[in-house]
């Protein structure tokens, strides 16, 4: 008998992977198995790709030699997070070239944050700070991922995205201890992303219903992942005497959060491709990948 | 040129095992090199890496144990079942000969 056997009917798999099993990419997979991870791995690198372009409009413009190097840094790090998983949608079966192809014509998607304006230095405190938290709870429940070599990878991620939350938390506190002005740039910036920030980790289906965690691909479901950060980014909020636009949250007695519905066909609109700033993005991506196409081309005659 | 995948290894410290960080695809190992360093190495988190083209590995999953050779080892054993009966055995057999002695005495 094998010592560790990899079930290879879809049924037995489910099962292991439901108790805990991890597996390889040499592993036999189930062929719907293989696709979720394609299209939920697929959709991460989308988003460290694309994340990037709305941070990158303020390096040019950050306040100080030190932002400036801090948030190249920070640019530096999702596009490698994306290089990263990129490559393991590749061992997965769909290679690198048809995974840009999709997004930059937007057959797949990219998370709804990303699809939003900057208009502020504030913004670009609130997004490294809370959008990376927001983010960092969802891969932080991925390092439990049945699927290993995915597992594996997030933990060099959580690891940078650690850096950033702090950077971001580090702009928030110089704005707010600064001029009135600053501390209603972020108040202004918090009230756009807010929204944005409690669509970010999906509708509430029960996890039982969510395919991503019948596989084992999430460890949690979209409100445990929306109450963890309710949990512990509201009092941080509040604590610097910022605002949250948003009159019904409130902590049950139950520990759990009351929230306004969030806008869930503002957030069905803005993934499938109707965001703010969709557009441009894609066709950023789009430009440039043309643009470069000479380095890979260059790399491949070596 | 065609690519291939790298295995990409890393030691976090002298001393330590290198574990399995993720792959590359290059195609060299000069660009092998170059992408790893990138990736695993930028911000210090790595002393050394490993490259290892994924095709030079031996994987070796099926574990033949055809002769159970549980008995080297300490799960081998199931004890517990056993000791209970021993025990039981052993309390019976006690009480038996308590009692002979006892009935030999009342005579």
């Amino acid at each position: 008998m094998a010592a560790i056997g990899i079930p290879r009917d879809e049924q037995a798999f489910l099962d292991y992977v439901q108790g805990g099993g991890q597996v390889e990419a040499t592993d036999w997979l189930p062929d719907d198995y293989r696709a979720k991870l394609v299209k939920f791995i697929e959709m991460h690198g989308n988003s460290e790709l694309m994340g990037v372009l709305p941070e990158r409009e303020w390096i040019l413009r950050a306040p100080t030699l030190q932002r400036k190097l801090a948030l190249t840094a920070k640019v530096q790090d999702e596009v490698g997070h994306a290089q990263l998983i990129y490559r393991v949608v590749e061992d997965l079966g769909k290679p690198r070239e048809q995974c840009l192809a999709d997004l930059i014509s937007g057959r797949s998607k990219f998370h709804n944050v990303f699809h939003y304006p900057t208009k502020t230095w504030g913004d670009v405190g609130v997004i490294a700070w809370l959008v990376d938290a927001a983010a960092i709870i969802s891969q932080k429940a991925l390092l439990k991922c049945s699927y290993a070599p995915y597992a594996r990878i997030m933990k060099k991620i959580c690891w940078e995205e650690s850096f950033h939350i702090l950077h971001g938390r580090d702009v928030i506190l110089a704005l707010v201890t600064g001029t009135p002005a600053q501390f209603e740039l972020v108040q202004e910036a918090l009230d756009r992303w807010w929204g944005p920030l409690m669509q970010f980790h999906g509708n509430p289906i029960p996890r039982d219903e969510d395919p991503m965690w019948l596989w084992r691909i999430k460890s949690q479901g979209n409100e445990e992942a929306r109450q963890q950060f309710l949990d512990g980014y509201v009092p941080q909020i509040r604590e610097l005497g910022l605002e949250i636009p948003d009159p019904k949250l409130r902590k049950r007695d139950d520990g759990t959060w009351e929230y306004s519905e969030p806008d869930w066909d503002e957030l069905r609109h803005v993934v499938t491709g109707h965001g703010p700033k969709t557009e441009e993005r894609l066709a950023f991506r789009r430009r440039f990948l043309e643009q470069e196409q000479w380095v890979r081309d260059a790399v491949l005659a070596a | 040129m065609s690519e291939h995948v790298w295995e990409v290894f890393r030691q976090e410290r002298r001393g330590q095992p290198f574990e399995h960080a993720g792959s590359v695809v290059a195609p060299d190992a000069d660009f092998a090199e170059a992408w790893a360093r990138e990736q695993y190495g930028r911000r210090g988190e790595s002393v050394a890496l490993w490259l290892v083209p994924r095709d030079a590995i031996r994987d070796v999953e099926d574990w033949a144990d055809e002769f159970d050779l549980k008995y080297r080892r300490v799960d081998g054993y199931s004890i517990k079942a056993r000791l209970k009966e021993a025990r039981e055995l052993a309390a019976e057999s006690a009480a038996r000969s308590r009692g002979a002695f006892s009935a030999g005495e009342s005579q």
